[in-house]
């Protein structure tokens, strides 16, 4: 059997490229990365008969191969490269029916680059109700192609596709309009400079908007020749390159398209007034996210206690049968733990994507964009951003993940770097129990000071990702020459299928890719928790009851193996490094052993309790016994450790400090360098130190 | 000479012939050419971005942009 066909898909947004896609491919997908950029390379099987299989890739959307985004660009680098080992032998633009004029330009292009090229045009299902007429031959003589009405929403047309598609050797590949029309003189002297490489590829290199890519010295060696023509004459050109192909657009379409102009759907303004509206958009847009956090709180906590149930007690039993040893605690606190760790956020993560999938399917996602774009601009962020700074407040790794709808790169940047100050649920634990410790009971003009500290820092979470916003702004020395514009694409039902593979996708994406790197961190941790180079680590045991026996104690058997992993947590690896920054912590009021829990809590955030918990020796059945436990904590004066200076100071540590190695994984993963996670974690922890630093000394 | 941004809500104009070079191609490829008709739907709070159908196209800009595209009315 030969390898494999190669089919591309390609077209703008909302054109239902994407379940065009998965309707050929099912679930044999496979998302990766094209090598060095985060833009994600989506490829799927599928079979056209015995004989002959494809290869699908579903390029990044695009409106135009005049990119303006990563994104586009490399769907441009991939079809000018005829090396390129994902060069297609076939493209498939696909079109929607409501805008086919539009969806047009995009396939005289692919054409204009002498590629096989075939049209789909998608939401057949919608042309009686728009009052539009195709004459499908007529317009494959027109266009020179071949056409397959689609409609992915009620699954026909696909097999219509799929014969075409065997058919491929017969598809046409002449270029719908001679380029050098634009500019005869200018594209004569190309010609005579560059007598090899066709001329639509030289005129894509040289007008580039975007230069991410290196695509001009592959194609071209040297740029001087064309320095014959100025910037705005180059723009002039490409506009009249742009009326050129409207204008074989309408010529074509003449004949085989009619469009009823009578039956406007009525329907998309009154709903588009209601969602864009100054005050009832808002007040949707509130309702939406209210009951999206709703979701991922409440619902998800339910399977998220089952999962912490569930891994707590598989890794009892694996210590319970297995014989006890060193290979048995890996597995047990490890191993176990650490899937665990990964797994216990799958919920929030489906949730959230759910939400997110169902909003960008139905169209309402760009309202939302377009309400709040005006807001975020001075901060350096886009309208774009809002999705992912709120679904922050759930956790921070769906967040990044979220930013990947952001199409302008500094913008996305930005928003990954300030996200994991939004004020996520792992924080939650901490604040409570220091809050609990450290701020008084009583009520200011009827409000709980307990309640107003926690709503003021969920603020301050806020507030410091739009500040640092705001100055990596200034800062960021990216270019960036594209501008802001969103489609508004029409109101539609969502497709199950498509929810749920999205879903799934991203879902599996964090669990295989960030999962890795936890599971990674988490085994070091337990590595230095339950090892210790000194002798007092090794008998532990014997010098624990030697204590006890000498302060002349009684203690159950509970309390007595809490007391020998306390000592023995005192002096592992991690106690003996909690001893080592002491002097660094010590200023902002910590002692050795919160030393320990701000150590073992960059895990994650919520570790802080119960690493506290253990060096406290106290169960962690019910939080009170820990409160009092940690309020009679004194320093070698006799004073409180956790009193109101050290209290503020360390929440406000935990409100700016990265403290998960969970983000950093994933900011890692999307961002595709260690650079920016790394400047991530220096910044904030700079931050979260100094603040800590400040509040600790003027209070104390 | 008028632009984009003198248009009211569920105003209708013809876009001019002169196009501004500084004009991003892109905005021509989604329909703001010379002779296509435009409707400004909606102005986002604070005045920007704003919202228009062009040529059965619904895109929504920021003011900077919108300024560029010139009308006959």
């Amino acid at each position: 059997m030969s390898s494999p066909l190669k089919v591309a898909l390609i077209g703008n947004p909302n054109t239902g490229k994407t379940s065009i896609f998965n309707a050929l491919t099912g679930l044999r997908q496979k998302v990766g990365n094209y090598p060095g950029i985060t833009v994600e390379k989506k490829t799927g099987a599928c079979s056209f008969g015995p004989d002959l299989n494809a290869t699908i890739y579903d390029l990044p959307g695009t409106y135009s191969l005049n990119t303006t985004s990563l994104d586009e660009s490399v769907a441009v680098e991939i079809l000018l490269n005829r090396r390129d080992p994902d060069f297609p032998d076939v493209v498939v633009v696909i079109a929607d029916v409501e805008n086919l004029k539009r969806n047009l330009l995009l396939f005289t292009q692919i054409k204009d680059l002498g590629l096989r090229t075939i049209l789909v045009i998608n939401m057949s299902d919608r042309m009686k109700r728009l009052g539009i007429e195709i004459d499908v031959p007529s317009l494959e003589s027109s266009l020179d192609t071949r056409i397959a009405l689609l409609s992915s929403r009620n699954d026909t047309g696909i097999e219509d596709l799929k014969a075409i598609l065997s058919d491929y050797k017969s598809i046409s590949d002449q270029p719908s309009l001679d380029i050098t029309d634009i500019d005869k003189a200018y594209f004569e002297n190309l010609k005579t400079t560059f007598p090899k490489i066709d001329a639509y590829k030289l005129w894509l290199a040289i007008t580039q908007d975007v230069n991410f890519m290196p695509i001009e010295k592959k194609v071209i060696p040297d740029r001087s020749a064309f320095s014959t023509k100025s910037k705005s004459e180059l723009q002039k050109m490409q506009h009249r390159e742009t009326v050129l192909r409207y204008k074989y657009i309408n010529n074509a379409l003449k004949e085989g398209y009619q469009k009823d102009l009578s039956k406007a759907d009525g329907i998309q303004g009154v709903l588009d007034r209601i969602f864009t509206h100054k005050i009832f958009g808002y007040l949707i847009f509130f309702v939406i996210l209210f009951t999206m956090f709703q979701a991922i709180f409440d619902f998800s906590s339910y399977p998220m206690d089952a999962i912490d149930h569930f891994f707590a007690s598989a890794s009892e039993w694996i210590k319970a049968t297995l014989p006890s040893g060193v290979l048995t605690d890996l597995l047990a606190e490890g191993i176990v733990a650490g899937i665990g760790g990964v797994v216990i956020f799958i919920p929030q993560i489906a949730f959230l994507f759910l939400f997110i999938s169902i909003l960008e399917e139905s169209g309402y996602m760009s309202r939302v964009v377009f309400l709040m774009d005006r807001i975020m601009k001075p901060f350096g962020l886009s309208g774009k951003s809002v999705v992912p700074l709120m679904s922050g407040m759930a956790c921070a790794i769906p967040a990044v993940m979220a930013t990947r709808t952001i199409e302008n790169w500094k913008e996305r940047l930005i928003t990954i770097m300030v996200v994991p100050f939004t004020t996520c649920s792992a924080r939650l634990p901490v604040y409570l129990i220091i809050i609990a410790l450290v701020i008084p009971e009583g009520r200011f003009l009827g409000l709980g000071y307990q309640a107003l500290v926690l709503t003021g820092l969920y603020l301050l979470g806020f507030l410091a990702a739009v500040v640092a916003a705001a100055i990596l702004n200034r800062g960021l020395n990216i270019e960036r020459r594209s501008f802001f514009m969103i489609e508004m694409p029409t109101f539609k039902p969502p497709q199950f299928r498509n929810v749920a593979i999205t879903v799934f996708e991203k879902t599996k994406s964090f669990v295989l890719e960030a999962g890795k790197i936890i599971l990674a961190l988490s085994v070091v941790i337990w590595f230095l928790g339950s090892n210790g180079y000194s002798d007092s680590f090794k008998n532990a045991e014997a010098e624990v009851i030697q204590q006890i026996q000498q302060q002349g104690l009684n203690l159950s058997d509970e309390e007595l193996s809490q007391k020998i992993s306390s000592y023995k947590l005192e002096h592992s690896y991690i106690g003996v490094l909690g001893k080592i920054i002491e002097p660094v912590v010590k200023p902002l009021g910590y002692d050795w052993k919160i030393g320990i829990a701000v150590i073992t809590s960059f895990a994650a955030r919520e570790v802080f309790v119960g690493t506290l918990a253990t060096i406290y020796s106290v169960g962690e059945e019910s939080e009170s016994t820990i409160v009092g436990r940690m309020a009679l904590e004194t320093d070698e004066l006799g004073k409180p450790i956790f009193n109101l200076a050290s209290g503020v100071s360390i929440l406000l540590f935990y409100a700016f400090a990265m403290q998960c190695m969970s983000t950093i994984a994933v900011v890692r993963k999307e961002t595709n360098s260690w650079k920016w996670p790394m400047i991530q974690l220096g910044y904030m922890t700079l931050l979260a130190y100094l603040s800590a630093l400040i509040a600790y000394q003027t209070l104390i | 000479m008028t632009n984009l941004l003198e248009l009211k809500i569920g105003q209708k104009a013809i876009i001019a012939d002169s196009i501004d070079e500084r004009l991003p191609v892109k905005l021509m490829e989604l329909g703001c050419l010379p002779g296509n008709e435009v409707q400004l739907l909606q102005i986002a709070p604070l005045n920007d971005p704003l919202y228009y159908l062009v040529a059965g196209n619904r895109i929504s800009i920021r003011r900077e942009i919108a300024g560029l595209i010139s009308l006959d009315l």
